[in-house]
C-alpha cells in the first residue's frame, strides 16, 4: 500500500521533469528539470530497496545523485557557454545542429 | 645415376630462368651485354642438353630417366615431378637447339620496336616454359608450363609483330586458352575420378586402368585433352590461329612458334593422351586420323591460294602436322616413331624456312610472293638455302621430312588391330596424295620467290647475301636435316623403345 | 636363327662361293661421285677448269670398278656354277636333304641379323635334271647390309644387291655418265653455273648408282627420289626462263604423282611379301616366288608401281614431262631422259619381277595392265614423234616410244629381251642425243630442224656417221645393237606362234611392236633427213609459207629450246653465227664411243639358234645378267624367230621406204623445202584432225595443266582458302565477336542496369533515406527529448503489453 504512495509521488515528479524538459526554453530551467527526473528516479530506487529491504537502491541513489551533480555541473558550464556567445540562453535559437 | 642426374633437369628448366633474372637487373641500354647473357644462359641449356645426350641410356627409353620428385603444392596434390624418356629427350634436344639459334639470329635483326631486353626476356621465359613441359611429369606441372609458354608469345606477337598485330595475338592466346581450359578440367576429371594421391602421369595412366571409369565419360575426358592438345597442334578445324599468328608473328616467334610451340600439342597426345586413355584413344582414333589427312589435304591447298610466302609455309605446317597426327593415330609404334621423327623434322624445316622468309622479308620488305623473284640471282646462298628446305619440306628421301612422312603413311597401312584397316588404308591414299600436293605448292613457292630474275622494283637494289649471324643461325638447323635423313636411327634410336611400349598397349 | 644359321653353313660346305671385293663392298659406286658432289659443290669454283675434271676423274674410276665388278660377278657366277655342278654330284646321293637344306638356308637368310654386314654370298643350289643342271643352277646375289634403323625391334637394313642386273646397270650408267661428263667439258663451257651443272651430274650418277644396288625398298625409294631430284634441278639449269622451270617443276610434280603410287606399292609390299618385317628387295622376292604371298595384294602392288613406272619411264599418260624436260642442257637430256634415269621404271620392274609376274599373272596370258600401258606408250610416242620440228623432241617422243616398247616387253614375260634392248636403247638413244647437241653446238644453238638445220651429212662427217649409226640401230636394221634386242622383244611377245618358247601369247601386241618397228624408221628417217641431207638452212630465212598453219604446237618447243639458246650462247660466240662445222674432240669422242658400242653390243646376246658361234659366246647377256636363284621367278625365253626378224626388218624398210620417197618428192620441190606444199594435211580433212590431235600431243598437257592443274590451283585452291577465311575463320572470328557483343550486351543490362543499379540504388536509397531522416534532426533538443520520451512511453507500452 505504501509503496504505490511513494511510485506516485516518484510519477508525479517525473512528469513535471518531463514537462519541464520539454516546455520549457530556458536552458538553466531545462537542467532542473531534468534533476527533477533523475530525483523521481532516485524516489523510485530507494522506495523498491526499501520495499524488497535491499541496500542495493539506496546505493543506486547515491550513484546517480553523484552523476547527476557532475551531469548539472557540465550542463552549466555549456549553458554559460551558450551565453556567453549569444547573450542568451533560450533553447530555441540554439539549433546549430540542425541537420 | 649420380647426384647431378636427379638435378639436371631442373637445371635445364631454370637456368633461362635465372637469365632472365638477371637481365632484369641490367640496364636497358646495355644491349649488348643483354645478348651475351641470353646466349650465354641458352647455351648452358644447351650444353646440358649434350649431356643428357651423352648419359641417356638408349637400351631402355621407355623409361624415364634423370627423375626428381619433390613435393610442390601439397593443397592440390600436385608434385614437382620431373623426368625424360626417349619421346620426350628428341623435342628436348630440338628446343635447346634452336633457341640458342634464335637468340644467334636476332643478334641484328630485331623486329621494330626493338627493345632487346624484353625481348630476349621473352625468349628465354619462353624457353623456360617449353623446357618445362617436356620435362614435367605431372599434370599440374605440365599445365603450367604449357600456359607459361602462352604468354611471352602473347607479347611477341603483340609488340613486335606485323600490322594485325592485335588481332593474331588475341585470337592466338584466346584459342589456345580454351582448348587449354577444357584440358585442366579432363585432368581435374581423371583426379576425382580415378581418385589419385597425386597428379602424376605414370600413376594416373595405372589407376584409370583398375578404378573401372565408364568408356563414355573416358571418351569425354579424352576429348577435353583433345581440344587442348588438338588446338595447339592445330588440328584442323582448330588451325585457324596458325596462319595469323605465324604471319603477324616476327621471324623469332615464327621460327620458336613452329618449331616447338606446335609440338606441345602432339607431344601431350602421346605424353599424356594416349598412355592414360588407351580405350578413349582407340575410339577417338579414327577420327583424329580423320582430321589429319583433311588436316593434309586441306592445309595443303590452302597454300595453293596464298599470296604471302609466310603465310604459306603456316599452312603448310597444318598440312604436315596433318602426318604427324596420323601417325599418332594410327596407335603403332612406327606410327609413333614417325610422329616423333615429324615432330623433329617439322620443327628444323618449318623453322628453317621461317628464317629463311624472315630474312627475305628484312631484305626486300615484302613477303608477296608475286613480287619476288630471282633470288637465286640476287641473294644466290640464301636462294640455295631456301632450295634445300623446300626440299627437305616436300619429304624429299634423304633429307629429314621424308622420315616424318613415309613410316606414318606406311603405319596407316597397318593401324592397331583395334581400328579399321580399311579407313585407315583410305587414309594412306589420302596422305600419299598429300605428297603430290605438298610438292606442288612448295615447287611453286620455290619457282616464283627463287628462279626467275628479280622484278624491276628490286633489279637495281644490290641486296646483301646471307650473314655471319645468319649462317650462323643456319648451319646447325641444315646440318641436322641432313644428317637427320641420312642417319634417321639417330632420333628412333631414343624413340623406339618408349614408342613401342606404348603402342603395345593397343595391340600395336 | 644362329641354329638355323649353322646348319645351312653346314650343309653348304661345297656350295660357299666368295664374291669378289666389289661385289660384297658395292657401296663404292654410289660412294665415289658422291664425294665428286661434294667436292665439286663446295671446292669446285676453286678448282682448276671450276671442278669439272674431279667429275670425270671419278666417273672414270668408277667406270674402271664398275668393269672390274664387272669381271668378278662373271668370275663368282661361273665358279658359282661350278660349284653348283659339283653340289649336283654330291646330291645325287642325297637328293632329298639338298632340297630341304636350301629351303632352309633361305628362310636363314630371311632372318639375317641386326648389324652384320653379310659375307657369305652362300649358294644354294637346287637339284635339277642332270641336262639343265647349268640353266637353273642357281646364282646367289652379293648382298650386304647394314641397319639403318629400327622400329619395334624390326631392322630396317640399308645395304647392297649385287647381281647380273646390277652389274650391267652400273656398266652402263658409269660409262654413259662418263661420256656425258667428258662431253659437257666442252658443250657447256663458259656456263655460268658451270661448276654446279657438274655437281648435280655428278649427284645423279652417285643417286643411279645407288638405286642400281639398293638392297631394300626404303633405300630404293630414296634413290628414286634423289634422282628426280637431280632431274629437276639439271632440267631446270637455265632457270631464268619461265619455260625451263615450268619444264622442271613438271618433271618433278608429274613424278610425284607417279611417285604416290610408288610408296604405296612399296608399303604393300612391305606388309605382305616383306611379312611387315623387312624392306629386302631379295626376302620379298623370295616370298613372292614361293608363292606364300596373296595374289590380290600382289595385284594391288604391282599396280600401284606401275603408276611408278608410267611417271618415272614416261608411259602414258604421264609422259608428258619427258618431252618439255629436253628444256634441260642436251648432255643431262642424254644421260638422265634417254639413257639412264628414264629407264629406273623399267629397272624397277625388272628389279622385282616376281611381284609383277605374278600380280599381273604374266605368264600363259594374252593381256595385262603393263603391256597394256607400254604398248599405247610406244604407238603414242611414235606416232608424237612424227610432228615435232625441234630435234631433241623428236628423240624425246623416240625414248617415250622405246620406254613403252621395253614395259610391253616386261608385260609379256621378255625379261631378258627388255632389259637387254633397255642396255642397248641406252647406247644408241645417248648416241643420238649426244648427236644432236653436236649439230645443234654448230647450228647457233638452235634444235630446230626446219629452221636451222639440213646439209650437215658433209659438215659434220663424224656427227653425222655416228648420228646415222644410232639411227640405223634405233630403227632396227640388222647388225646394230637394236634389231637383236628389238626383235627379241617381239618374239618374246609369243604372237601368233610365230617364236617358240615365249611366255604367253601376245599376239595383239606384236602386231603393235611391228608396226611401232615400222613407225621408229619412218621418223628417224624423217629427222635424218631433214637434219643431215639437203642443203643447210640455217644462213636463209626459208622457213616455208606452209609452216605458219603448224605454228601452235611448234611454239611451245620453240621456246624451251631458245630458252636454252639465250644463256648457252653466252659462252659460245666463238663458234656461233658462222657456217656449221664439226664439233671439238671431246664432243666427238664420246659419239664414236657410243657408236662403237651400239655396233658391239650386238655380240652381248647371240641367239641360241645361230650354233655357228661357240657356245661360250651365245646368250651371254641372258646368262650372266638374268638372275637365277629362288629370287626370281621362272620364265621361259623366246628363241630366235626369223619370221619376227624378216616381219619387222619389212616393217622397218616399208615405212623408211616411204619416208625416202615423201623426201624426195619434197627435195623436188627445192632445195629449201621440208616438206610438201600440198601434203596430206593440206588435202584430207581426216589427215589434218588427225595432226592437229597430234601436234597438240593428245590434248594431255591441255588437259593436266588447263584442266586438272588449274583447276586445283584456281578454283580449287581459292574455295578452300575462302573456306577457310570466310567458314573457319568467320566462326572464329565470329566466336570472338559475338562473345564481345554478348559482352557489351551483357555490361550494358546487366552489369550496368541490373548489378551497378543495385549499388547505386543502395547508396541512392541511403541518400534519400538520410535526406529524409534528415528533417528530424532538427537541432532542437526538445524535440529530441520528446522524441526520446515518445519513443521510450511507446516502448514502455510495447513492454508491458508484451510481458502480458
Amino acid at each position: 500500500m505504501w509503496l504505490n504512495q511513494f511510485l506516485l509521488v516518484g510519477a508525479a515528479l517525473f512528469c513535471i521533469g518531463v514537462y519541464g524538459v520539454l516546455a520549457r526554453r530556458n536552458g538553466v530551467m531545462v537542467l532542473m528539470s531534468i534533476e527533477l527526473i533523475l530525483n523521481a528516479v532516485n524516489i523510485n530506487l530507494i522506495a523498491f530497496g526499501a520495499f524488497n529491504g535491499t541496500i542495493a537502491g539506496q546505493v543506486f541513489a547515491l550513484f546517480v545523485i553523484a552523476v547527476a551533480a557532475a551531469e548539472v555541473g557540465v550542463g552549466l558550464a555549456i549553458v554559460l557557454a551558450i551565453y556567453r556567445n549569444r547573450s542568451t540562453i533560450d533553447l530555441e535559437t540554439a539549433n546549430l545542429m540542425k541537420g | 645415376m649420380n647426384d647431378f642426374d636427379d638435378w639436371v633437369l631442373t637445371l635445364i628448366i631454370f637456368v633461362p630462368l635465372l637469365g632472365a633474372a638477371v637481365m632484369m637487373f641490367i640496364p636497358k641500354a646495355e644491349e649488348e651485354l643483354h645478348k651475351w647473357v641470353a646466349l650465354f644462359s641458352s647455351v648452358v641449356v644447351a650444353a646440358l642438353g649434350v649431356y643428357l645426350l651423352f648419359n641417356f641410356d638408349y637400351d631402355d627409353t621407355q623409361r624415364l630417366q634423370f627423375t626428381a620428385s619433390h613435393s610442390w603444392i601439397d593443397v592440390i596434390k600436385s608434385r614437382y615431378e620431373v623426368g625424360i624418356d626417349g619421346i620426350a629427350l628428341p623435342l628436348l634436344l630440338l628446343t635447346m637447339l634452336v633457341v640458342p639459334l634464335v637468340i644467334i639470329y636476332s643478334w641484328n635483326h630485331f623486329p621494330e620496336p626493338q627493345n632487346p631486353k624484353a625481348f630476349l626476356i621473352l625468349i628465354l621465359l619462353l624457353d623456360v616454359g617449353m623446357l618445362g613441359t617436356f620435362c614435367a611429369q605431372d599434370l599440374i606441372l605440365f599445365f603450367v608450363f604449357f600456359e607459361l609458354v602462352l604468354l611471352p608469345m602473347y607479347f611477341m606477337i603483340g609488340v613486335w609483330g606485323g600490322e594485325k598485330r592485335q588481332y593474331a595475338s588475341i585470337k592466338f592466346f584466346l584459342f589456345t586458352l580454351f582448348g587449354s581450359a577444357l584440358m585442366i578440367v579432363s585432368f581435374l576429371a581423371l583426379f576425382f575420378l580415378t581418385g589419385a594421391e597425386t597428379f602424376s602421369m605414370t600413376g594416373m595412366a595405372g589407376l584409370v586402368k583398375t578404378s573401372n571409369i565408364a568408356i563414355g565419360t573416358q571418351v569425354l575426358v579424352f576429348g577435353g585433352m583433345f581440344m587442348g592438345f588438338g588446338i595447339k597442334v592445330p588440328i584442323f578445324p582448330f588451325h585457324t590461329w596458325l596462319p595469323d599468328a605465324h604471319t603477324q608473328a616476327p621471324t623469332q616467334g615464327s621460327v620458336l612458334l613452329a618449331a616447338v610451340l606446335l609440338k606441345l600439342g602432339t607431344y601431350g597426345f602421346i605424353r599424356i593422351a594416349l598412355p592414360i586413355l588407351p580405350e578413349a584413344a582407340v575410339k577417338w582414333a579414327p577420327w583424329i586420323g580423320l582430321l589429319a589427312v583433311i588436316g593434309i589435304i586441306y592445309g595443303a591447298l590452302g597454300c595453293l591460294a596464298q599470296t604471302d610466302m609466310k603465310r604459306l609455309i603456316a599452312f603448310s605446317s597444318v598440312a604436315h602436322m596433318g602426318y604427324v597426327m596420323l601417325g599418332i593415330a594410327t596407335l603403332t609404334n612406327f606410327g609413333i616413331n614417325a610422329a616423333v621423327f615429324g615432330m623433329v623434322a617439322h620443327g628444323l624445316i618449318t623453322g628453317m624456312l621461317f628464317f629463311v622468309a624472315g630474312s627475305v622479308k628484312e631484305r626486300f620488305h615484302t613477303l608477296e610472293i608475286k613480287r619476288l623473284g630471282g633470288l637465286l640471282v640476287s641473294a644466290p646462298r640464301m636462294g640455295w638455302i631456301l632450295g634445300f628446305a623446300t626440299m627437305a619440306s616436300l619429304g624429299l628421301p634423304g633429307l629429314a621430312g621424308f622420315w616424318g612422312e613415309f613410316p606414318a603413311i606406311l603405319a596407316a597401312y597397318n593401324p592397331a588391330p583395334e581400328l579399321s584397316e580399311t579407313l585407315f588404308r583410305v587414309y594412306m591414299i589420302v596422305a600419299a596424295l598429300g605428297t603430290v600436293f605438298a610438292a606442288g605448292y612448295l615447287l611453286w613457292l620455290f619457282q616464283r620467290t627463287a628462279f626467275g630474275t628479280p622484278k624491276e622494283e628490286f633489279a637495281h637494289d644490290p641486296v646483301h647475301d646471307v650473314e655471319l649471324p645468319e649462317w650462323l643461325a643456319w648451319i646447325p638447323m641444315l646440318l641436322l636435316i641432313f644428317v637427320l635423313g641420312v642417319m634417321p636411327g639417330i632420333i628412333f634410336r631414343m624413340t623406339d623403345g618408349a614408342a613401342t611400349s606404348l603402342a603395345a598397349a593397343f595391340g600395336g | 636363327m644362329s641354329p638355323t644359321l649353322t646348319f645351312a653353313a653346314e650343309s653348304g660346305e661345297a656350295a660357299v662361293v666368295t664374291a669378289g671385293w666389289l661385289l660384297r663392298n658395292a657401296w663404292i659406286f654410289p660412294a665415289i661421285p658422291f664425294c665428286s658432289f661434294l667436292i665439286t659443290l663446295f671446292f669446285g669454283k676453286r678448282l682448276p677448269q671450276r671442278g669439272s675434271p674431279v667429275g670425270v676423274a671419278a666417273l672414270a674410276l668408277t667406270f674402271v670398278l664398275g668393269l672390274a665388278a664387272a669381271g668378278q660377278w662373271i668370275s663368282y657366277s661361273n665358279r658359282s656354277e661350278d660349284a653348283a655342278h659339283a653340289e649336283t654330284e654330291h646330291a645325287l646321293v642325297g637328293a632329298s636333304a639338298g632340297t630341304g637344306e636350301s629351303a632352309a638356308a633361305t628362310a636363314a637368310e630371311d632372318d639375317r641379323g641386326a648389324t652384320t654386314e653379310e659375307e657369305d654370298g652362300e649358294v644354294h643350289t637346287q637339284v635339277g635334271e642332270a641336262a639343265d643342271e647349268e640353266e637353273h643352277a642357281s646364282v646367289a646375289p652379293v648382298e650386304s647390309t647394314r641397319t639403318w634403323w629400327q622400329s619395334g625391334g624390326i631392322h630396317f637394313e640399308v645395304g647392297t644387291l649385287v647381281d647380273g642386273l646390277a652389274i650391267m646397270m652400273i656398266f652402263v650408267v658409269s660409262l654413259v655418265s662418263l661420256l656425258v661428263h667428258i662431253y659437257s667439258t666442252d658443250y657447256v663451257h663458259g656456263d655460268i653455273r658451270y661448276t654446279h651443272y657438274f655437281a648435280f651430274l655428278s649427284l645423279f650418277t652417285a643417286s643411279m648408282l645407288g638405286l642400281i644396288v639398293s638392297q631394300g625398298i626404303v633405300q630404293f625409294i630414296t634413290c628414286w627420289e634423289l634422282v628426280g631430284l637431280c632431274s629437276f634441278a639439271l632440267i631446270g639449269h637455265w632457270w631464268e626462263e619461265q619455260a625451263n622451270s615450268d619444264a622442271a617443276l613438271k618433271a618433278f610434280l608429274t613424278n610425284r604423282v607417279g611417285d604416290m603410287g610408288l610408296l604405296i606399292g612399296m608399303i604393300v609390299l612391305f606388309f605382305t611379301a616383306g611379312d611387315g618385317r623387312t624392306f629386302s628387295i631379295v626376302s620379298i622376292n623370295q616370298a613372292v616366288v614361293s608363292g606364300t604371298v596373296s595374289h590380290t595384294a600382289m595385284t594391288v602392288a604391282a599396280l600401284c608401281l606401275l603408276a611408278a613406272v608410267m611417271s618415272k619411264s614416261g608411259q602414258f599418260f604421264l609422259h608428258t614431262w619427258l618431252p618439255d624436260a629436253m628444256a634441260g642442257p642436251t648432255p643431262v637430256s642424254a644421260l638422265i631422259h634417254a639413257a639412264t634415269m628414264v629407264v629406273a621404271g623399267v629397272y624397277m620392274v625388272a628389279r622385282l619381277y616376281p611381284v609383277f609376274w605374278d600380280g599381273l599373272s604374266i605368264a600363259g596370258s594374252s593381256f595385262n595392265m603393263m603391256v597394256l600401258v607400254g604398248a599405247v606408250t610406244t604407238l603414242v610416242g611414235g606416232s608424237l614423234a612424227f610432228v615435232q620440228r625441234d630435234i631433241k623432241r623428236v628423240l624425246a617422243y623416240s625414248t617415250v616410244s622405246q620406254l613403252g616398247y621395253m614395259v610391253m616387253a616386261l608385260g609379256c614375260g621378255a625379261w631378258t629381251a627388255a632389259v637387254f634392248h633397255l642396255f642397248t636403247h641406252a647406247f644408241f638413244k645417248a648416241c643420238l642425243f649426244l648427236g644432236s647437241g653436236s649439230v645443234s653446238h654448230a647450228c647457233n644453238h638452235s634444235f630446230d630442224m626446219k629452221k636451222d638445220m639440213g646439209g650437215l651429212r658433209k659438215r659434220m662427217p663424224i656427227t653425222h656417221a655416228t648420228f646415222l649409226i644410232g639411227t640405223l640401230a634405233l630403227a632396227g636394221f640388222p647388225l646394230f645393237a637394236g634389231f637383236w634386242s628389238k626383235d627379241e622383244i617381239l618374239a618374246g611377245t609369243g604372237g601368233f606362234n610365230l617364236a617358240e618358247g615365249a611366255n604367253g601369247s601376245y599376239h595383239v601386241f606384236l602386231v603393235i611392236g611391228l608396226l611401232t618397228a615400222g613407225m621408229t624408221a619412218a621418223y628417224m628417217t624423217r629427222c635424218y633427213w631433214l637434219t643431215f641431207l639437203g642443203e643447210w638452212r640455217g644462213g636463209h630465212d626459208h622457213d616455208t609459207g606452209h609452216d605458219t598453219g603448224h605454228q601452235p604446237a611448234m611454239a611451245v618447243g620453240a621456246a624451251v629450246a631458245t630458252g636454252h639458246d639465250a644463256h648457252a650462247a653466252g659462252g659460245h660466240d666463238a663458234h656461233g653465227h658462222g657456217e656449221p662445222h664439226e664439233s671439238g674432240p671431246r664432243i666427238t669422242g664420246p659419239l664414236v664411243v657410243l657408236a662403237t658400242l651400239t655396233f658391239l653390243a650386238t655380240f652381248a646376246n647371240i641367239p641360241e639358234k645361230f650354233s655357228f658361234i661357240p657356245e661360250g659366246w651365245r646368250l651371254r647377256f641372258e646368262h650372266y645378267v638374268e638372275p637365277r636363284g629362288d629370287y626370281f621367278p621362272t620364265i621361259s625365253h623366246a628363241e630366235f624367230a626369223p619370221a619376227v626378224a624378216a616381219l619387222s626388218l619389212a616393217m622397218a624398210a616399208i615405212f623408211s621406204g616411204v619416208a625416202i620417197i615423201y623426201y624426195r618428192k619434197v627435195r623436188a620441190q627445192g632445195a629449201y623445202a621440208t616438206e610438201l606444199a600440198h601434203g596430206p594435211t593440206t588435202r584430207n580433212a581426216l589427215a589434218a584432225a588427225g595432226y592437229r590431235v597430234l601436234e597438240n600431243k593428245f590434248y594431255l598437257d591441255w588437259l593436266y595443266q588447263g584442266v586438272i592443274v588449274a583447276f586445283i590451283k584456281g578454283p580449287l585452291a581459292r574455295g578452300i582458302d575462302r573456306f577457310n577465311q570466310v567458314v573457319l575463320d568467320g566462326i572464329v572470328d565470329g566466336a570472338g565477336i559475338n562473345s564481345r557483343k554478348a559482352g557489351d550486351l551483357l555490361y550494358r543490362y546487366v552489369d550496368q542496369a541490373v548489378v551497378d543499379g543495385a549499388v547505386n540504388a543502395s547508396g541512392l536509397g541511403a541518400s534519400e533515406t538520410g535526406g529524409m531522416l534528415r528533417r528530424f534532426q532538427t537541432g532542437r533538443i526538445q524535440q529530441y527529448a520528446a522524441l526520446m520520451f515518445g519513443a521510450a512511453a511507446l516502448l514502455a507500452g510495447v513492454l508491458v503489453i508484451a510481458v502480458q
